[in-house]
């Protein structure tokens, strides 16, 4: 059974039924899912979740599916990293890296895909689809293969060829779109309106959203059922940001963890920083931005969560901060080259603004700090290319290897 | 007859305008505000339009030359 009891408007409060829909007919504010929770608390134990499967799924509790059958490509339970290279670098001791690179699909938006697939399906819908310029897209399109669905990816004509093959190999149908980032939007929304389809980030949005409260519910149990003392969360529309605050809080309201409030730490790109400017400005109001950014998949210019990052923000005593390009390329390479996890450009802004944090002396060397990374590099390793050192080439030949090991160990000692 | 739902992002210098006003006085369209917030230096409105779908297309074209910016009432849909 499924303990939602229906959708909730963020704004007016209105109840919906648990249909596809993610506008308040009412107010045009968004939707979310409302929980039963005190049947939740009375039927949920550390013991069972421990003994679920090794996926997200061992939190379906608190998700919005009940016994229909689940779209699952094995998502979730991925490492939480004690990092005590880069603890060490930052001064922080209880440092620990959520490694969510090792998705099925390397990023974490399997997490909240495939609690849309599955609620898609349930709902009846034939077509899955979604708008995106990588992650999202290649998700969506390795949860429509295993679905068995028909699956509609719009992407930007402009996109990279090897990310158009990372979505393209689950076989969609992919339209390319010409035009500007906002033209392209608008026609995405509109053809989400006009088409009966399941639009995973447009009307299952409430649906798809809480699948990333399991970044939260897994963090929570890896430390041995608590909450971290602050997070740092790479942010672009901010679903994940709010949705991983509301995971602790959802946990201590059921009672599988002492009450706890983590401070919630918002990272982002200085290229596109919406959120970041207007906690900057003490303003509540976001103030679109044209992103412009190497850190591509957190490049949303006008975040559809962003007012509600801010409240999380001032609810939790929470930090936010943003990082430039080259200080997201040596985000991912200290990170790469400390704890052996090779991020993309959003793990970078992740690192990049635990840095500055830590070096400002905003973080308590001793508080436990969960640094969330949540795509793999080998998506993006065009950011960082440039910015590693050639390899010594040389023959087959011992004395040339001697004498160019030499070298460079006095440019840049390799061994200790 | 069409709708579309939109959020119009009002700068500074166009708080003070009668956007929605002119936008259903020049067009065939129905204009619904729905919601919104003005504060000091900014303000957002989340607005119903009716009307047949080239004269939809024509006032939000008009609205984003006159300086309003004009977005889904779901914000950025293409995802990372």
């Amino acid at each position: 059974m499924s303990y939602a009891k229906g959708l909730v408007c963020r704004e007016c409060g209105e109840m919906y039924d648990l249909i596809p829909l993610h506008v308040c007919e009412l107010c045009f504010g968004p939707l979310e899912v409302a929980y039963d929770y005190d049947a939740i608390r009375a039927n949920i134990s550390r013991e069972e979740i421990e003994r679920g499967p090794q996926t997200v799924w061992r939190y379906k509790k608190l998700l919005p599916v009940g016994d229909q059958p689940l779209v699952d490509i094995q998502t979730g339970c991925t490492p939480l990293l004690k990092a005590d290279n880069l603890g060490r670098k930052l001064g922080l001791r209880n440092l620990y890296i959520k490694n969510d690179t090792v998705n099925p699909t390397f990023s974490f938006k399997d997490r909240p895909v495939t609690v849309a697939a599955t609620m898609a399906r349930s709902f009846g819908f034939d077509t899955i689809a979604c708008a995106s310029t990588g992650n999202l897209a290649a998700s969506v399109a390795a949860h429509g293969a295993k679905a068995e669905m028909r699956c509609v990816v719009f992407i930007p004509s402009d996109l990279e060829t090897s990310k158009v093959t990372n979505i393209a190999v689950y076989g969609p149908t992919l339209v390319a779109i010409r035009g500007n980032y906002d033209d392209v939007n608008r026609l995405c929304a509109e053809i989400a309106d006009r088409y009966g389809w399941a639009f995973v980030n447009i009307n299952l949005r409430p649906y798809y959203a809480e699948g990333s409260k399991t970044l939260a519910y897994e963090v929570a149990e890896q430390l041995g059922w608590r909450a971290p003392d602050t997070v740092i969360v790479p942010t672009a529309s901010g679903a994940l940001f709010t949705k991983i605050s509301r995971g602790f809080e959802e946990l201590s309201d059921v009672g599988l963890i002492s009450p706890a409030k983590p401070r919630m730490g918002l990272a982002q790109a200085a290229g596109c920083a919406p959120i970041v400017s207007a906690h900057e400005a003490n303003s509540m109001t976001i103030r679109p931005v044209k992103p412009s950014t190497i850190a591509k998949s957190l490049a949303i210019g006008n975040p559809a969560d962003g007012y509600y990052c801010l409240k999380v923000i001032k609810e939790t005593n929470g930090l936010a901060g943003s990082v430039t390009d080259p200080e997201i390329v040596e985000g991912m390479r200290l990170l790469a080259q400390t704890e052996g996890i090779f991020g993309e450009t959003a793990g970078g802004v992740s690192v990049g603004v635990l840095k500055k944090m830590a070096e400002a002396g905003l973080l308590d060397p001793d508080e436990t700090i969960v640094c969330y990374v949540t795509g793999n590099g080998l998506k993006t390793p065009e950011a960082v290319a440039s910015a590693l050192p050639e390899p010594m080439n040389i023959s087959a030949n011992i004395g040339e290897f001697d004498t160019a090991f030499a070298v460079r160990q006095q440019a840049e000692p390799i061994l200790a | 007859m069409a709708k579309r739902r939109i959020r119009l992002f009002f700068p500074t210098d166009l708080i003070t305008e009668p956007v929605v006003y002119m936008m259903g006085k020049r067009f065939e369209v129905v204009t619904n505000i729905r919601g919104g917030e003005i504060s000091g230096d900014s303000g957002w409105l989340y607005l119903e339009l009716a009307g047949e779908d080239d004269e939809i297309d024509r006032a939000i074209a008009w609205a984003i030359e006159t300086g309003v910016r004009v977005d889904p009432v779901e914000g950025d849909i293409i995802a990372g």
